[in-house]
């Protein structure tokens, strides 16, 4: 550990200066900032009520606005289907063009797909994984109801520029080791609030090994160490990824959003101030699994190797994308799922799906016994569509492993990545893919 | 500004939003509903035992996990006063504060009481007292900010009265 004392500026610094129309914040200082984007979900509605309570008519800018239902998508009860009906009604009196319809995917995926955030810019969000943003340079966080309320009204919301943590990543990751073994190994490691009010920014040659779908990973779980937001260094695959996709919405050449995306990145200078630095040799990541219920409560696979399984759950704003599909694929392809356990896969998103089933990884999945379900957060936080009984334990590829988090306090959640997921499905009992594949 | 109250220790750490309020319950933003159910996962008895100006006690990271604002209204309308911790997470503790609900940061918060203590803590100052064992301490008073919003009954409250 060590701290690096300069004049330069971190991340958080500039992204917050440029977000308060500011040449310079000070770490600690309170500043108003405008966000780029704001992000609700199904708790649209009860924010609704309270921007009304405002007795404001008009949201300030209804183009910043981005509304996914994701949460209780398709809805489970009459309740949930009222409230989806009162979200479709605000967008529709408001305006709001960015509104994605039950079965589009999970916010933050929707949003990235849809590049609707781009790097630089500062995204605030009703959600705890706002935080998700930072796999592409974005500053994203979570923020309360009322808040998000006062930010329609307003545009504008006090943050206190945070102080920040480096993490150098050196290196590549084994075969079969992933993003999620990193983030699960810094948080058991430091603590489920090592990261506590503070930017966690990444660097390193290890951070351009990682694929982008990796670095989501880790942007993502950084929720889970307590930080205010994430930062990954944005490099050329991020700008054609983004580019592509705005280019697919907008009709513009991909090479001119290229050049917009990238001058709009924001790197930390050199001499920027980290209260601390801490070196990851990827090689040395092994797949680890976070235990109930707890995320910092983390030992490697071969300390639970063996635990009876009954849910095998793959999906989430953490790991459900192509490459996890993928990877749950090439596990189960040619096997059975165990009896006695049961496999779930909810994708992120619809692009998710739409690109599993043209690449054959569904039919992998249903020939293997696996339930396919609806993209969205699907049983993560316990609304429906999986939840757990009591003496239950379910692996999953999620976030959260606290007791009741799935529906049921007297059930066990642990948390690993897709391949440990689906190895674990098969076997009936936590395992490697190495335990269930022959090759 | 003075408060006393009597304790309720959790001596952990992390102490969740979905233990705090489950997403179950979430259907609902009426607050006698929340109420019967908050810290349920925790301790099934809360809702039983927890008294109008009541105090929690727990260690780091209170309120971790989800944005949900219901965590901060759950432990209001059951009647809880504050919160004192080692820690907050971030979300927590802005909706707490956003929300007019009192909070205090305090090293090693749980081993300075047991349950049932009566505790007197002077906000502004930053100041307590355990009235039991006599122990007084010190924490950092809440920002001035922070006690204009809870005047104003909330930060909407504060924003109207600013005239928005």
């Amino acid at each position: 550990m060590n701290s690096s004392d300069g004049g330069g500026q971190t991340f958080a610094q500039k992204a917050l200066a440029r977000a308060a129309g500011r040449e310079h914040v000070a770490v600690g200082e309170v500043v108003d900032v405008r966000p780029d984007r704001v992000l609700s979900h199904d708790n649209t509605a009860a924010i609704a009520r309270l921007f009304r309570s405002l007795g404001v008519e008009h949201v300030w800018d209804p183009e910043r606005l981005a509304i996914t239902l994701d949460h209780a998508a398709p809805p489970p009860t009459v309740r949930h289907a009222q409230n989806h009906a009162e979200i479709r009604a605000f967008v529709a009196e408001q305006g709001v063009r960015h509104f994605f319809e039950v079965g589009r995917g999970i916010c933050h995926q929707v949003l990235s797909e849809e590049a609707l955030v781009l790097p630089g810019q500062l995204v605030l969000g009703a959600d705890s994984h706002t935080v998700h943003f930072g796999w592409m340079g974005a500053f994203g966080a979570g923020v309360g109801r009322s808040e998000v309320a006062a930010l329609w009204a307003l545009g504008e919301l006090w943050l206190r520029v945070p102080e920040a943590m480096r993490f150098v990543l050196r290196g590549r990751l084994r075969p079969g080791v992933t993003a999620k073994d990193v983030a699960l190994f810094i948080i058991g490691t430091f603590g489920a609030d090592g990261g506590l009010y503070r930017s966690v920014e990444f660097a390193g040659d290890g951070v351009s090994s990682l694929p982008l779908e990796e670095r989501m990973v880790l942007a993502n779980m950084m929720a889970e160490f307590g930080a205010k937001n994430a930062y990954l260094p944005p490099d050329s695959a991020v700008f054609t990824w983004l580019a592509t996709r705005l280019s697919r919405r907008t009709g513009r050449p991909v090479e001119a959003w290229y050049h917009h995306i990238e001058a709009g990145a924001l790197y930390p200078d050199p001499d920027a101030r980290y209260e601390e630095t801490h070196e990851i040799v990827l090689e040395k990541i092994e797949p680890m699994v976070a235990c109930p219920h707890t995320v910092d409560n983390v030992m490697p696979l071969s300390h639970v190797a063996g635990t009876r399984v009954h849910l095998a759950f793959v999906g989430t704003c953490t790991n459900g994308r192509l490459s996890d599909i993928a990877e749950v694929a090439r596990v189960v392809r040619g096997k059975r799922v165990a009896s006695g356990t049961r496999l779930l896969v909810v994708p992120a998103s619809s692009e998710v799906l739409q690109a599993a089933l043209e690449r054959g990884y569904i039919a992998d999945l249903v020939e293997a016994g696996a339930v396919i379900g609806t993209p969205g957060c699907g049983p993560c936080m316990g609304n429906h569509m999986g939840v757990l009984a009591a003496g239950e334990v379910c692996i999953s590829t999620a976030n959260r492993n606290f007791r009741g988090r799935m529906g049921n306090p007297q059930a066990e959640i642990y948390l690993a990545s897709p391949a440990v997921v689906a190895a674990s499905a098969v076997a009936g009992h936590i395992a490697g893919p190495d335990d269930v594949c022959g090759d | 500004m003075k408060v006393t109250g009597r304790v309720h220790v959790y001596a952990r750490d992390h102490i969740n939003t979905d233990e705090i309020i489950p997403a179950r319950y979430l259907t609902s933003d009426d607050p006698a509903y929340l109420a019967q159910h908050v810290m349920e996962d925790l301790d099934p008895d809360f809702p039983k035992k927890v008294r109008p100006g009541d105090i929690v006690v727990a260690g780091k990271n209170f309120g971790t996990g989800s944005s949900r604002e219901h965590a901060v209204w759950a432990l209001k309308a059951a009647g809880v006063e504050m919160v004192i911790a080692e820690s907050f997470a971030n979300i927590f503790y802005r909706n707490a504060i956003n929300n007019g609900f009192l909070i205090v940061e305090l090293p090693n918060a749980p081993a300075h009481f047991e349950t049932g203590d009566q505790v007197e803590v002077d906000l502004t100052g930053g100041t307590l007292r355990n009235l039991r064992t006599g122990q007084a301490l010190t924490f950092q008073p809440l920002p001035e900010f922070a006690i204009k919003v809870r005047e104003a009954g909330g930060y909407l409250e504060y924003l109207k009265a600013k005239g928005t």
